[in-house]
């Protein structure tokens, strides 16, 4: 991470406004490294394993999806593209961040890339808009800002998950966890009538598809719930509903 | 292959997969742009995904059984309404886990 001392005052303004910004984040991503944490033990990953994965992966839903397909014995082929899938709006961050962060250097771009989750995307692009006078280097230590928060909160929590897991008492129901924490994400995420049918769609195609050998029904699934959301977004814009 | 090797190749593999997934157009210097049509599907990625990896996991009877178990729709439904209501995904998992736990307790 660069030192925000060896930037400009601006660049250094901007680093720590990124942080600021970010705090309120440290109250959802905490929790959820937490429940990667327990849910990795429980799937039978070592402390080593589950550091490495939340270390390198570095993006809790798709790592939750993982290790849930892992523990159904899909083939890895499946559960890595599965995992993907759910990362696959990364590549539409970087898109939408390249026009104001694709003259950095090579290895700046690099980092920020690895850096890049949702927190870091969405702050990053309110500020760019917000302040279009921003320079590359504000732009730069704004992002790292907030990546100099969420990335230690999420490895953290991801470890104290792991280390702490083994206290949670027998009663809690921890076998379905990682349902519950998946189906906590879906409620925010329906953000609109596309959303919303793109989930049914999802939901019934995946249960109609469930027979379908190697977990290939999901993919399918996830398929068709794509091009309906879509779909289903692009008759919003012509009736002018989409806002 | 054994256990502790697939989960180490995924390990890395993943690691290495969702590194271009964000380098992507950092790496092209914004030279190219995405069309229109695919941010359009690469926008509703997550939730085609996730609805559908759990979907089989609330509805399904498990082994042996021959109906879905009532406690964990009950949970999921709770769960999903809590996160509409407040779009905060930590209530909503705290509010699924204490009705699971208050429904496995009771019944």
């Amino acid at each position: 991470m660069p030192s925000p001392s060896s930037e400009t005052p601006n660049a250094r303004r901007a680093f720590w406004r990124g942080y600021r910004n970010a705090l309120p984040f440290v109250l959802i991503v905490a929790p959820f490294g937490l429940v990667f944490g327990v849910v990795a033990l429980e799937a039978g990953f070592t402390v080593s394993q589950a550091m490495a994965f939340t270390i390198g992966t570095y993006a809790g839903a798709a790592q939750l999806a993982a290790i849930q397909l892992l523990t159904e014995q899909a083939p890895l082929a499946i559960v890595i593209f599965t995992a993907l899938a759910v990362n696959a709006r990364m590549a539409m961050y970087s898109a939408a961040l390249a026009p104001h962060l694709g003259q950095a250097p090579l290895w700046q771009r690099a980092m920020l890339g690895y850096f890049m989750v949702d927190q870091t995307y969405a702050l990053s692009a309110i500020e760019y808009e917000n302040r279009p006078r921003m320079s590359l280097g504000e732009k730069v230590a704004y992002y790292m800002g907030v990546a100099a928060l969420v990335w230690p909160t999420w490895v953290a929590a991801s470890l104290v998950g792991v280390i702490a897991g083994n206290l949670i008492p027998d009663w809690v129901p921890l076998g379905f966890a990682v349902p519950i924490a998946f189906t906590a994400m879906i409620g925010p995420m329906l953000r609109t009538m596309a959303h919303v049918a793109a989930a049914l769609m999802s939901v019934v195609a995946a249960l109609l598809l469930s027979g379908v050998p190697y977990s290939l029904g999901l993919i399918l699934a996830a398929l068709l719930a794509m091009g309906t959301g879509a779909l289903v977004e692009s008759w919003m814009v012509k009736r002018g509903t989409w806002t | 292959m054994s256990a502790t090797l697939t989960i180490w190749v995924m390990i890395v593999l993943m690691a290495i997969g969702t590194f271009l997934l964000r380098f992507s157009f950092l790496a092209l210097i914004g030279k190219r742009e995405l069309s229109p049509r695919v941010q359009r599907l690469l926008r509703y990625t997550p939730v085609a995904v996730i609805p559908g990896l759990m979907a089989p996991q609330i509805f399904l009877p498990e082994l042996g059984e021959s109906m879905p178990d009532p406690a964990k729709l009950i949970a999921a439904a709770v769960t999903l309404l809590v996160g509409v209501w407040t779009k905060n995904v930590i209530a909503a998992m705290v509010a699924g886990v204490a009705v699971l736990a208050l429904l496995s307790y009771l019944m």
